[in-house]
Protein backbone atom coordinates (compact mmCIF):
# COMPACT_ATOMS: atom_id res chain seq x y z
CA UNK A 1 0.00 0.00 0.00
CA UNK A 2 1.17 3.41 -0.65
CA UNK A 3 0.06 6.70 0.81
CA UNK A 4 0.42 10.12 -0.08
CA UNK A 5 1.19 13.62 1.73
CA UNK A 6 2.10 16.95 0.81
CA UNK A 7 3.83 17.32 4.05
CA UNK A 8 5.19 14.22 6.44
CA UNK A 9 6.11 14.54 9.80
CA UNK A 10 8.02 12.03 11.99
CA UNK A 11 6.65 12.29 15.43
CA UNK A 12 3.53 13.08 16.95
CA UNK A 13 5.58 14.91 20.13
CA UNK A 14 5.23 18.27 20.73
CA UNK A 15 7.42 19.34 17.63
CA UNK A 16 5.92 17.12 15.51
CA UNK A 17 2.58 18.14 15.87
CA UNK A 18 3.25 22.04 16.40
CA UNK A 19 4.34 21.22 12.55
CA UNK A 20 2.18 19.36 11.53
CA UNK A 21 -0.71 21.84 12.16
CA UNK A 22 0.98 24.59 10.78
CA UNK A 23 1.27 22.44 7.59
CA UNK A 24 -2.16 21.69 7.84
CA UNK A 25 -3.68 25.38 7.32
CA UNK A 26 -2.15 25.43 4.07
CA UNK A 27 -4.84 22.84 2.84
CA UNK A 28 -2.57 20.68 1.36
CA UNK A 29 -2.31 16.72 3.10
CA UNK A 30 -0.56 16.22 5.89
CA UNK A 31 0.21 12.42 7.44
CA UNK A 32 1.85 12.37 10.76
CA UNK A 33 3.55 8.58 11.52
CA UNK A 34 4.70 7.99 15.55
CA UNK A 35 5.99 4.54 16.73
CA UNK A 36 4.20 5.18 20.49
CA UNK A 37 0.59 4.05 20.34
CA UNK A 38 -0.26 7.80 21.23
CA UNK A 39 0.16 10.77 20.44
CA UNK A 40 1.83 13.05 23.00
CA UNK A 41 5.95 12.16 22.27
CA UNK A 42 7.78 11.47 25.79
CA UNK A 43 6.45 14.66 27.74
CA UNK A 44 3.02 14.55 26.28
CA UNK A 45 2.97 10.65 27.24
CA UNK A 46 -0.61 9.28 28.72
CA UNK A 47 -2.53 11.78 25.85
CA UNK A 48 -2.60 14.93 24.85
CA UNK A 49 -6.30 15.41 26.38
CA UNK A 50 -5.19 14.43 29.64
CA UNK A 51 -2.54 16.88 29.98
CA UNK A 52 -2.13 19.81 32.67
CA UNK A 53 -0.35 21.78 29.88
CA UNK A 54 -3.30 23.42 28.01
CA UNK A 55 -1.00 23.94 24.70
CA UNK A 56 -1.69 19.69 24.63
CA UNK A 57 -5.31 20.28 24.97
CA UNK A 58 -5.45 23.04 22.24
CA UNK A 59 -2.84 21.01 19.75
CA UNK A 60 -5.33 18.13 20.12
CA UNK A 61 -8.43 20.21 19.60
CA UNK A 62 -7.61 21.60 16.50
CA UNK A 63 -5.69 18.18 14.90
CA UNK A 64 -9.00 16.41 15.44
CA UNK A 65 -10.79 19.20 13.59
CA UNK A 66 -8.13 19.47 10.67
CA UNK A 67 -9.84 16.95 7.98
CA UNK A 68 -6.62 16.85 5.93
CA UNK A 69 -4.34 15.59 8.98
CA UNK A 70 -4.17 11.77 9.35
CA UNK A 71 -2.44 10.82 11.91
CA UNK A 72 -0.38 7.48 11.95
CA UNK A 73 0.27 5.73 15.68
CA UNK A 74 2.15 2.30 16.36
CA UNK A 75 4.27 2.91 13.11
CA UNK A 76 7.87 3.16 12.62
CA UNK A 77 10.43 3.82 9.61
CA UNK A 78 12.31 1.02 8.12
CA UNK A 79 14.07 2.57 5.05
CA UNK A 80 14.24 4.93 2.52
CA UNK A 81 12.88 4.18 -0.72
CA UNK A 82 13.53 7.25 -2.90
CA UNK A 83 14.30 10.68 -2.02
CA UNK A 84 10.77 11.37 -1.33
CA UNK A 85 9.71 7.67 -0.14
CA UNK A 86 9.98 5.98 3.23
CA UNK A 87 8.77 2.92 3.73
CA UNK A 88 6.73 2.22 7.09
CA UNK A 89 6.31 -1.06 9.22
CA UNK A 90 3.05 -1.17 12.11
CA UNK A 91 2.47 -4.77 13.96
CA UNK A 92 1.01 -6.15 11.22
CA UNK A 93 1.52 -4.04 7.62
CA UNK A 94 4.65 -2.65 5.76
CA UNK A 95 3.44 0.33 3.24
CA UNK A 96 5.40 3.74 2.00
CA UNK A 97 4.56 7.22 2.22
CA UNK A 98 5.02 9.63 -0.75
CA UNK A 99 6.01 12.74 0.27
CA UNK A 100 6.44 16.09 -1.14
CA UNK A 101 7.92 17.68 2.04
CA UNK A 102 9.53 15.92 5.55
CA UNK A 103 9.29 17.10 9.06
CA UNK A 104 11.68 15.70 10.81
CA UNK A 105 10.61 15.76 14.98
CA UNK A 106 12.32 12.51 16.16
CA UNK A 107 12.51 14.26 19.62
CA UNK A 108 15.33 13.01 22.09
CA UNK A 109 16.04 9.57 24.09
CA UNK A 110 17.97 9.17 27.58
CA UNK A 111 21.70 8.85 27.71
CA UNK A 112 22.07 6.15 29.42
CA UNK A 113 25.94 5.16 30.39
CA UNK A 114 26.79 1.92 31.58
CA UNK A 115 28.25 0.59 35.29
CA UNK A 116 28.65 -2.45 36.79
CA UNK A 117 25.19 -4.33 37.62
CA UNK A 118 23.05 -2.02 34.69
CA UNK A 119 21.90 -5.07 33.19
CA UNK A 120 19.98 -6.02 35.80
CA UNK A 121 16.11 -6.20 35.62
CA UNK A 122 15.04 -3.14 38.04
CA UNK A 123 17.73 -1.05 36.93
CA UNK A 124 16.15 1.99 34.46
CA UNK A 125 16.53 5.26 32.85
CA UNK A 126 15.12 7.88 34.77
CA UNK A 127 12.57 9.19 32.12
CA UNK A 128 12.68 5.60 31.68
CA UNK A 129 11.07 4.51 34.61
CA UNK A 130 8.71 7.44 34.58
CA UNK A 131 7.67 6.33 30.84
CA UNK A 132 7.06 2.81 31.92
CA UNK A 133 4.82 3.79 34.95
CA UNK A 134 2.95 6.45 32.91
CA UNK A 135 2.29 2.90 30.40
CA UNK A 136 0.93 1.46 33.63
CA UNK A 137 3.17 -0.10 35.74
CA UNK A 138 2.18 -0.58 39.04
CA UNK A 139 5.14 1.26 41.08
CA UNK A 140 3.06 2.01 44.30
CA UNK A 141 4.95 0.96 47.23
CA UNK A 142 8.03 -0.11 45.46
CA UNK A 143 11.51 1.70 46.73
CA UNK A 144 13.29 3.89 44.16
CA UNK A 145 16.35 5.35 43.84
CA UNK A 146 16.30 7.94 41.28
CA UNK A 147 19.77 8.94 39.43
CA UNK A 148 22.10 10.43 36.69
CA UNK A 149 21.74 13.96 35.70
CA UNK A 150 19.47 17.35 35.05
CA UNK A 151 16.10 18.50 36.15
CA UNK A 152 14.62 15.41 34.56
CA UNK A 153 15.49 13.57 37.98
CA UNK A 154 13.21 15.49 40.24
CA UNK A 155 10.37 15.36 37.70
CA UNK A 156 10.94 11.99 37.45
CA UNK A 157 10.70 11.58 41.56
CA UNK A 158 8.01 14.05 41.69
CA UNK A 159 5.95 12.00 38.69
CA UNK A 160 6.87 8.47 40.40
CA UNK A 161 5.93 9.96 43.90
CA UNK A 162 2.29 10.70 43.01
CA UNK A 163 1.91 7.29 41.67
CA UNK A 164 2.68 5.65 45.54
CA UNK A 165 6.92 4.90 44.77
CA UNK A 166 9.12 5.81 48.35
CA UNK A 167 11.82 7.51 46.41
CA UNK A 168 14.85 6.53 48.59
CA UNK A 169 16.86 8.94 47.34
CA UNK A 170 17.87 11.16 44.15
CA UNK A 171 21.66 11.34 43.31
CA UNK A 172 22.68 14.39 41.13
CA UNK A 173 25.75 14.18 39.90
CA UNK A 174 26.58 17.88 39.02
CA UNK A 175 27.50 19.77 42.42
CA UNK A 176 24.81 21.79 44.38
CA UNK A 177 26.67 25.09 43.25
CA UNK A 178 26.07 24.49 39.26
CA UNK A 179 22.58 23.47 40.25
CA UNK A 180 21.59 26.87 42.34
CA UNK A 181 23.21 28.61 39.35
CA UNK A 182 21.20 27.04 36.51
CA UNK A 183 18.13 27.49 39.06
CA UNK A 184 18.96 31.37 39.45
CA UNK A 185 19.29 31.36 35.82
CA UNK A 186 15.86 29.89 35.01
CA UNK A 187 14.18 33.31 35.39
CA UNK A 188 14.95 34.76 32.28
CA UNK A 189 12.86 32.21 30.29
CA UNK A 190 8.67 32.08 30.44
CA UNK A 191 6.70 29.84 30.43
CA UNK A 192 4.94 27.79 32.96
CA UNK A 193 7.34 24.68 32.73
CA UNK A 194 10.43 26.24 33.08
CA UNK A 195 8.55 28.35 36.35
CA UNK A 196 7.25 24.29 37.82
CA UNK A 197 11.06 23.41 37.25
CA UNK A 198 12.52 26.45 38.99
CA UNK A 199 10.05 25.78 42.13
CA UNK A 200 11.01 22.19 41.92
CA UNK A 201 14.74 23.20 42.11
CA UNK A 202 14.65 25.80 44.66
CA UNK A 203 12.52 23.65 47.14
CA UNK A 204 14.79 20.42 46.69
CA UNK A 205 13.47 16.98 48.27
CA UNK A 206 16.53 16.28 51.85
CA UNK A 207 16.39 13.28 49.64
CA UNK A 208 18.60 14.97 47.11
CA UNK A 209 22.09 14.15 46.59
CA UNK A 210 24.27 16.80 44.76
CA UNK A 211 27.93 15.73 43.66
CA UNK A 212 26.45 11.96 44.11
CA UNK A 213 26.68 9.39 41.72
CA UNK A 214 25.81 5.26 41.29
CA UNK A 215 28.81 3.10 41.00
CA UNK A 216 27.15 0.17 40.73
CA UNK A 217 23.91 -1.77 41.14
CA UNK A 218 23.76 -5.42 42.94
CA UNK A 219 21.67 -8.13 43.06
CA UNK A 220 21.53 -11.67 42.81
CA UNK A 221 18.74 -12.53 39.95
CA UNK A 222 17.35 -8.67 39.95
CA UNK A 223 18.22 -5.44 41.50
CA UNK A 224 18.62 -5.50 45.58
CA UNK A 225 20.92 -2.86 46.39
CA UNK A 226 22.80 0.26 44.79
CA UNK A 227 26.02 1.36 45.68
CA UNK A 228 26.81 4.94 45.60
CA UNK A 229 29.79 7.73 45.79
CA UNK A 230 28.47 10.96 47.87
CA UNK A 231 30.30 13.83 49.01
CA UNK A 232 29.83 12.02 52.61
CA UNK A 233 31.24 8.85 50.88
CA UNK A 234 30.19 5.84 50.05
CA UNK A 235 26.61 4.90 50.26
CA UNK A 236 24.61 1.64 50.25
CA UNK A 237 21.08 1.37 49.48
CA UNK A 238 18.75 -1.37 49.31
CA UNK A 239 15.85 -0.63 46.74
CA UNK A 240 13.62 -2.21 44.17
CA UNK A 241 14.09 0.14 41.29
CA UNK A 242 17.28 2.51 40.11
CA UNK A 243 16.22 4.84 37.63
CA UNK A 244 19.66 6.31 35.99
CA UNK A 245 19.53 8.32 32.72
CA UNK A 246 22.30 11.36 32.62
CA UNK A 247 20.14 14.01 30.44
CA UNK A 248 18.79 13.72 27.00
CA UNK A 249 20.33 12.89 23.41
CA UNK A 250 18.70 13.97 20.10
CA UNK A 251 17.51 11.01 18.28
CA UNK A 252 19.18 11.77 14.74
CA UNK A 253 19.56 8.20 13.35
CA UNK A 254 16.62 8.89 10.68
CA UNK A 255 17.77 12.44 10.06
CA UNK A 256 21.61 10.84 9.16
CA UNK A 257 20.24 7.76 7.28
CA UNK A 258 18.31 10.68 5.24
CA UNK A 259 21.44 12.33 4.20
CA UNK A 260 20.66 15.38 6.63
CA UNK A 261 24.47 17.10 8.10
CA UNK A 262 24.77 17.00 11.64
CA UNK A 263 27.12 18.59 14.00
CA UNK A 264 28.02 17.29 17.47
CA UNK A 265 24.43 16.19 18.85
CA UNK A 266 22.82 18.16 16.56
CA UNK A 267 21.02 18.21 12.91
CA UNK A 268 22.08 21.02 10.95
CA UNK A 269 19.23 23.63 10.26
CA UNK A 270 19.28 27.36 8.39
CA UNK A 271 16.86 29.73 9.94
CA UNK A 272 13.63 28.30 8.75
CA UNK A 273 14.17 24.89 10.08
CA UNK A 274 15.28 23.70 6.60
CA UNK A 275 18.24 20.90 6.89
CA UNK A 276 21.19 20.46 4.46
CA UNK A 277 18.55 18.69 2.58
CA UNK A 278 16.23 21.24 1.21
CA UNK A 279 12.44 19.21 1.20
CA UNK A 280 13.90 17.97 5.09
CA UNK A 281 12.88 20.29 7.77
CA UNK A 282 13.59 19.56 11.50
CA UNK A 283 12.22 20.60 14.61
CA UNK A 284 12.71 19.89 18.47
CA UNK A 285 15.03 17.77 20.18
CA UNK A 286 16.88 16.84 17.11
CA UNK A 287 18.16 20.27 16.17
CA UNK A 288 19.64 20.54 20.01
CA UNK A 289 17.92 19.62 23.38
CA UNK A 290 15.97 22.86 25.00
CA UNK A 291 12.77 21.16 26.20
CA UNK A 292 8.96 21.62 24.76
CA UNK A 293 8.94 25.34 24.77
CA UNK A 294 11.17 25.52 21.81
CA UNK A 295 10.06 22.85 20.45
CA UNK A 296 6.50 24.33 19.68
CA UNK A 297 7.94 27.29 18.30
CA UNK A 298 10.55 24.89 15.93
CA UNK A 299 7.68 22.68 14.90
CA UNK A 300 6.07 25.66 13.86
CA UNK A 301 8.45 27.57 11.95
CA UNK A 302 9.21 24.34 10.13
CA UNK A 303 5.21 23.40 8.83
CA UNK A 304 5.12 27.27 7.72
CA UNK A 305 8.76 27.15 5.95
CA UNK A 306 7.67 23.62 4.81
CA UNK A 307 4.14 25.06 2.76
CA UNK A 308 6.35 28.45 1.80
CA UNK A 309 4.65 30.80 4.58
CA UNK A 310 7.89 32.17 5.04
CA UNK A 311 7.05 35.47 6.27
CA UNK A 312 4.74 34.20 8.68
CA UNK A 313 7.55 31.57 9.77
CA UNK A 314 10.24 34.48 10.10
CA UNK A 315 7.71 36.69 12.85
CA UNK A 316 8.91 33.65 14.98
CA UNK A 317 12.37 33.68 14.76
CA UNK A 318 12.99 36.08 17.95
CA UNK A 319 10.92 33.81 19.94
CA UNK A 320 12.91 31.09 19.01
CA UNK A 321 16.04 32.44 19.60
CA UNK A 322 15.67 32.85 23.19
CA UNK A 323 15.40 29.53 23.91
CA UNK A 324 19.09 29.26 22.39
CA UNK A 325 20.61 30.27 25.56
CA UNK A 326 18.80 27.78 27.62
CA UNK A 327 20.04 25.11 25.88
CA UNK A 328 23.88 25.56 26.46
CA UNK A 329 22.51 26.67 29.46
CA UNK A 330 21.20 23.70 30.76
CA UNK A 331 24.17 21.59 28.97
CA UNK A 332 26.36 23.84 31.12
CA UNK A 333 24.72 22.95 34.69
CA UNK A 334 24.63 19.19 34.23
CA UNK A 335 27.71 18.41 31.95
CA UNK A 336 29.43 15.27 33.21
CA UNK A 337 32.02 14.31 35.90
CA UNK A 338 34.91 12.85 34.44
CA UNK A 339 34.57 9.83 36.62
CA UNK A 340 31.59 8.47 35.29
CA UNK A 341 33.20 7.11 32.10
CA UNK A 342 35.76 4.71 34.62
CA UNK A 343 33.05 3.28 36.23
CA UNK A 344 33.01 -0.24 34.34
CA UNK A 345 35.11 -3.19 35.13
CA UNK A 346 36.29 -5.74 32.76
CA UNK A 347 33.37 -7.71 32.52
CA UNK A 348 30.96 -5.09 32.58
CA UNK A 349 28.57 -5.87 29.91
CA UNK A 350 28.88 -2.78 27.56
CA UNK A 351 27.02 -4.02 23.98
CA UNK A 352 23.54 -4.81 25.76
CA UNK A 353 21.97 -6.90 22.80
CA UNK A 354 25.28 -8.66 21.88
CA UNK A 355 26.41 -8.97 25.92
CA UNK A 356 30.22 -7.43 25.00
CA UNK A 357 32.13 -6.72 27.68
CA UNK A 358 33.80 -3.57 28.79
CA UNK A 359 37.29 -5.40 28.61
CA UNK A 360 36.73 -6.94 24.99
CA UNK A 361 36.02 -3.81 23.82
CA UNK A 362 39.09 -2.19 25.14
CA UNK A 363 41.36 -3.54 23.10
CA UNK A 364 40.16 -1.63 19.90
CA UNK A 365 40.96 2.22 19.32
CA UNK A 366 37.35 3.01 17.19
CA UNK A 367 33.90 1.69 16.76
CA UNK A 368 33.95 0.28 13.88
CA UNK A 369 36.61 -2.23 14.90
CA UNK A 370 35.13 -2.99 17.74
CA UNK A 371 31.65 -3.46 15.67
CA UNK A 372 33.61 -5.87 13.31
CA UNK A 373 35.11 -8.12 15.71
CA UNK A 374 33.21 -8.31 18.84
CA UNK A 375 29.51 -7.66 17.16
CA UNK A 376 29.15 -4.24 19.60
CA UNK A 377 26.30 -2.47 18.30
CA UNK A 378 25.11 -5.01 15.31
CA UNK A 379 22.23 -6.28 18.10
CA UNK A 380 18.80 -5.54 17.89
CA UNK A 381 18.79 -1.59 19.31
CA UNK A 382 21.36 -1.16 16.58
CA UNK A 383 24.36 0.81 18.23
CA UNK A 384 21.63 3.26 19.99
CA UNK A 385 22.81 2.40 23.62
CA UNK A 386 26.26 1.19 23.10
CA UNK A 387 26.83 3.73 20.61
CA UNK A 388 26.64 6.41 23.20
CA UNK A 389 28.51 4.61 26.02
CA UNK A 390 31.29 3.52 24.00
CA UNK A 391 31.39 7.70 22.61
CA UNK A 392 31.03 8.18 27.03
CA UNK A 393 33.58 5.26 27.65
CA UNK A 394 36.56 5.83 24.59
CA UNK A 395 35.24 9.13 22.17
CA UNK A 396 34.14 6.75 19.81
CA UNK A 397 31.82 8.19 16.60
CA UNK A 398 28.81 6.03 15.45
CA UNK A 399 27.90 8.63 12.96
CA UNK A 400 26.25 6.24 10.10
CA UNK A 401 23.29 4.84 10.02
CA UNK A 402 21.76 2.36 7.62
CA UNK A 403 18.74 0.58 6.92
CA UNK A 404 16.76 -1.20 8.25
CA UNK A 405 16.61 1.75 10.81
CA UNK A 406 14.77 -0.74 13.52
CA UNK A 407 14.21 -4.62 13.59
CA UNK A 408 12.04 -5.02 10.54
CA UNK A 409 9.85 -7.90 9.73
CA UNK A 410 11.02 -10.20 6.76
CA UNK A 411 8.06 -8.96 4.36
CA UNK A 412 9.15 -5.54 4.87
CA UNK A 413 12.55 -6.01 4.55
CA UNK A 414 11.54 -7.58 0.36
CA UNK A 415 9.23 -5.28 -0.06
CA UNK A 416 12.23 -3.18 0.45
CA UNK A 417 13.71 -4.65 -2.47
CA UNK A 418 10.98 -5.14 -4.68
CA UNK A 419 10.63 -1.42 -4.31
CA UNK A 420 13.97 -0.13 -5.32
CA UNK A 421 13.98 -2.71 -8.05
CA UNK A 422 11.32 -1.23 -9.16
CA UNK A 423 13.38 1.95 -8.87
CA UNK A 424 16.54 0.76 -10.62
CA UNK B 1 -14.21 2.73 37.52
CA UNK B 2 -11.96 2.49 34.74
CA UNK B 3 -12.74 -0.21 31.61
CA UNK B 4 -10.55 -3.34 32.81
CA UNK B 5 -9.58 -5.73 29.61
CA UNK B 6 -8.04 -10.14 30.33
CA UNK B 7 -4.69 -10.36 29.13
CA UNK B 8 -3.02 -13.40 29.37
CA UNK B 9 0.53 -13.46 30.81
CA UNK B 10 2.70 -16.54 30.81
CA UNK B 11 -0.93 -18.67 30.57
CA UNK B 12 -2.06 -16.91 33.58
CA UNK B 13 -4.77 -14.26 33.69
CA UNK B 14 -3.88 -10.40 34.64
CA UNK B 15 -6.51 -7.50 34.92
CA UNK B 16 -5.52 -4.25 33.38
CA UNK B 17 -6.86 -0.89 32.81
CA UNK B 18 -7.46 0.01 29.03
CA UNK B 19 -4.96 2.10 27.15
CA UNK B 20 -2.03 0.33 29.21
CA UNK B 21 0.49 -1.06 27.70
CA UNK B 22 2.00 -4.82 27.98
CA UNK B 23 4.17 -3.22 30.47
CA UNK B 24 1.60 -2.67 32.71
CA UNK B 25 0.56 -6.20 32.51
CA UNK B 26 4.04 -7.47 33.41
CA UNK B 27 3.64 -6.11 36.59
CA UNK B 28 2.27 -8.87 39.05
CA UNK B 29 5.01 -10.76 37.93
CA UNK B 30 9.07 -10.17 38.15
CA UNK B 31 10.26 -7.39 35.93
CA UNK B 32 11.65 -9.36 33.06
CA UNK B 33 11.48 -9.77 29.51
CA UNK B 34 13.70 -11.37 27.56
CA UNK B 35 16.98 -13.67 28.34
CA UNK B 36 20.56 -12.11 27.12
CA UNK B 37 22.64 -13.74 24.27
CA UNK B 38 24.75 -14.95 27.15
CA UNK B 39 21.46 -16.33 29.22
CA UNK B 40 21.19 -13.91 31.91
CA UNK B 41 17.77 -12.42 32.21
CA UNK B 42 16.66 -8.64 31.20
CA UNK B 43 14.33 -6.51 31.88
CA UNK B 44 12.61 -2.91 30.27
CA UNK B 45 15.66 -0.02 30.15
CA UNK B 46 14.61 2.86 28.39
CA UNK B 47 10.84 3.17 28.38
CA UNK B 48 10.43 4.63 25.21
CA UNK B 49 11.05 2.25 22.20
CA UNK B 50 14.56 2.36 21.65
CA UNK B 51 16.40 -0.45 23.73
CA UNK B 52 14.78 -3.23 22.66
CA UNK B 53 15.10 -4.91 26.17
CA UNK B 54 11.13 -5.56 26.82
CA UNK B 55 10.86 -7.61 23.79
CA UNK B 56 8.12 -10.14 24.51
CA UNK B 57 6.33 -12.75 22.54
CA UNK B 58 2.73 -11.12 22.07
CA UNK B 59 -0.37 -13.13 20.54
CA UNK B 60 2.21 -15.43 18.44
CA UNK B 61 4.51 -12.54 17.22
CA UNK B 62 8.12 -12.50 18.87
CA UNK B 63 10.32 -8.95 19.63
CA UNK B 64 7.70 -6.96 20.22
CA UNK B 65 7.90 -4.21 22.31
CA UNK B 66 6.30 -4.64 25.65
CA UNK B 67 6.66 -1.04 26.49
CA UNK B 68 5.29 0.52 22.76
CA UNK B 69 2.46 -2.17 22.41
CA UNK B 70 -0.97 -1.25 24.01
CA UNK B 71 -3.38 -3.89 25.84
CA UNK B 72 -6.10 -5.61 24.17
CA UNK B 73 -8.69 -7.49 25.61
CA UNK B 74 -7.79 -11.15 25.19
CA UNK B 75 -3.66 -10.49 24.18
CA UNK B 76 -1.46 -13.43 24.95
CA UNK B 77 1.87 -12.37 26.28
CA UNK B 78 4.80 -14.12 26.74
CA UNK B 79 7.55 -13.53 28.83
CA UNK B 80 11.20 -15.21 29.01
CA UNK B 81 9.76 -16.39 32.11
CA UNK B 82 7.31 -18.89 30.46
CA UNK B 83 9.99 -21.13 28.65
CA UNK B 84 12.18 -21.40 31.79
Amino acid sequence: MMLRADVLVVGAGPAGLAAALAASEAGGSVIVIDDNPISGGQIWRSGLSQQHDVRARRLHEKLSLAANVRILQGARIIGMLDAHLLQIETSDSTSSIYFDRLILATGARERLLPFPGWTLPGVTGAGGLQALVKGGYPIAGKRVVVAGSGPLLLATAASLRSRGAKIVLIAEQTSMRRVMRFASALRHWPGKLIQAMQLRVQSLPSRYLPSSFVLEARGKDCLQQVSLRTSKGLKLVDCDFLACGYGLLPNLELARMLGCQTVGEAVSVDRFQRSSITHIFCAGEITGIAGVDSALIQGRIAGLAATERLTDAEVLFNERDRWHSFASLLAQAFSLRPELARLCREDTIVCRCEDVCYGELMQYDNWRGAKLQTRCGMGACQGRICGTATQHLFGWTTESSRPPLSPARIESLIATKAASSLAD
Amino acid sequence: MPEMLRVIVNGKPVLVQAGTTVIAALGEGAWVTRRSVRGTERGPLCGMGICQECRVCIDGVMHRLACQTACHEGMHIETVKATP
